[in-house]
């Protein structure tokens, strides 16, 4: 990968009944999909308050994506549905501040689904390269997805373009674990 | 409550465009429960405004706290360390806390972050609809426990008018006939013969006509 390619970090928050699981499979299937995303598990998307999509984009995620069950198949009967209002209500609320509604995303992914949340992976990822970075992040770079370092030195990780094999921390052992980058 | 409505996020930036160091105070009471002002509009509201300034290249620092009440001296100095700290308070709480600390904090800019609306209800989740007008003079023994003024558009005292369709107002088809309601209530608690004498013209002199209001209680007095 060259260096000066754009490379976008995405916060994906995904619902522990489906998104997630179908993360695993896609794991156990060996479908890839690119590894810009790092995953949250959440008890349910109706568990995510504004506020979260809110953070993660002021602190500097050039996108955040919403897996969720499908409508009508959420865990907790209509978590799924709050988490679509709280979604669009954000993306007014994104476009309100100067922000591109577009990177915020919410999906419906059920746990069978591992190709599908794979292309939505991969269609995200396209999305916001073509936005470019998180606009908040031109001029300072504010850690995002890893505690924040303790000099006070912004994260260089996620502003730099960085070859798919260096993600060592948590979230991405994670994330091979769960998306599979490369046959083990 | 009071209910309250968030003013857009440009409107905010615009008013704290003077200001470095805001502090963006919520109240933990009326605009909590109708989600204008709470903690967690708080927080929201001011990512909200730190990311748009960001975006203008304008230095801003936005410093959240919630307080148990804004409209109460007591609760008020809990904020007041923070309000010493700030070039100016961004409150959200309705429009008596805005005053209650302007009052308090002679020296220190205080603006609106809120449209405060109404004294009314949660009808359903999401959904606040105004029951009462604070006239100063209740009227709703009289009519079921419907305010005619608050909840018909022509404020009439001796209705309906010939205007409503079906039980819906004429003013907007979403609006039920306040006096539909008023008579379907009435009948229910079987006093429509109350409907059958005529209401004298309404003192409004407790209203807002003579300016502000005050009540003073001496027994509680110190």
């Amino acid at each position: 990968m060259k260096p000066e390619v754009f490379e976008p970090g995405i916060v994906a928050f995904c619902c522990h009944y489906c998104a997630y699981s179908s993360a695993d499979l896609a794991g156990v299937m060996r479908i890839q999909y690119p590894p810009n995303v790092r995953i949250i598990r959440t008890p349910c998307t109706g568990r995510l308050e504004t506020e979260y999509f809110m953070k993660a984009l002021e602190n500097g995620a050039d996108g955040v994506l919403v897996a969720g069950c499908l409508e009508g198949g959420c865990h907790f009967v209509e978590g799924n549905l709050c988490a679509k209002r709280r979604v669009n209500y954000t993306r007014d609320l994104l476009e309100e501040i100067g922000i591109e509604k577009e990177r915020l995303r919410m999906v419906n992914i059920s746990a069978a689904m591992a190709r599908p949340l794979a292309d939505t992976i991969t269609d995200m990822v396209e999305t916001i390269r073509k936005l470019g970075p998180n606009p908040l992040r031109k001029s300072e770079l504010r850690p995002v997805l890893h505690s924040p370092a303790k000099d006070g030195t912004p994260n260089s990780e996620l502003r730099n373009p960085r070859p798919e094999t260096t993600a060592k921390n948590e979230n991405g052992k994670k994330l091979q674990a769960a998306g599979s980058h490369t046959a083990q | 409550m009071i209910v309250a409505q968030r003013k857009n996020i440009p409107e905010l930036l615009d008013i704290v465009e003077k200001h470095r160091k805001v502090l963006l105070l919520g109240c933990g009471t009326c605009v909590t429960v109708c989600l204008a002002g709470g903690q967690r509009e708080v927080s929201i509201i001011a990512s909200a405004l730190r990311m748009a300034a960001k975006l203008k290249g304008r230095p801003l620092e936005v410093e959240e706290l919630t307080i148990e009440r804004q409209c109460d001296n007591v609760f008020l100095e809990q904020a007041a360390e923070a309000i010493k700290k700030a070039d100016a308070v961004l409150s959200v709480g309705c429009g008596a806390g805005v005053q209650a600390i302007a009052e308090r904090y002679s020296n220190k800019p205080v603006y609106a972050g809120l449209n405060t609306a109404f004294i009314g209800i949660l009808e359903e989740r999401g959904v606040w609809t105004e029951k009462c007008a604070a006239c100063g003079e209740c009227v709703l023994h009289e009519y079921g426990g419907i305010c005619p003024i608050t909840r018909c558009a022509k404020h009439m005292l001796n209705g309906p008018c010939s205007g409503s369709r079906e039980d819906r107002c004429e003013v907007s088809p979403d609006r039920p006939c306040a006096w539909q309601l008023i008579y379907t209530r009435l009948k229910e608690i079987g006093q429509l013969d109350r409907l059958k004498e005529l209401k004298k013209p309404k003192n409004w002199r407790s209203s807002q006509s003579g300016g502000v209001r005050k009540i003073v209680r001496e027994d509680h007095r110190v």
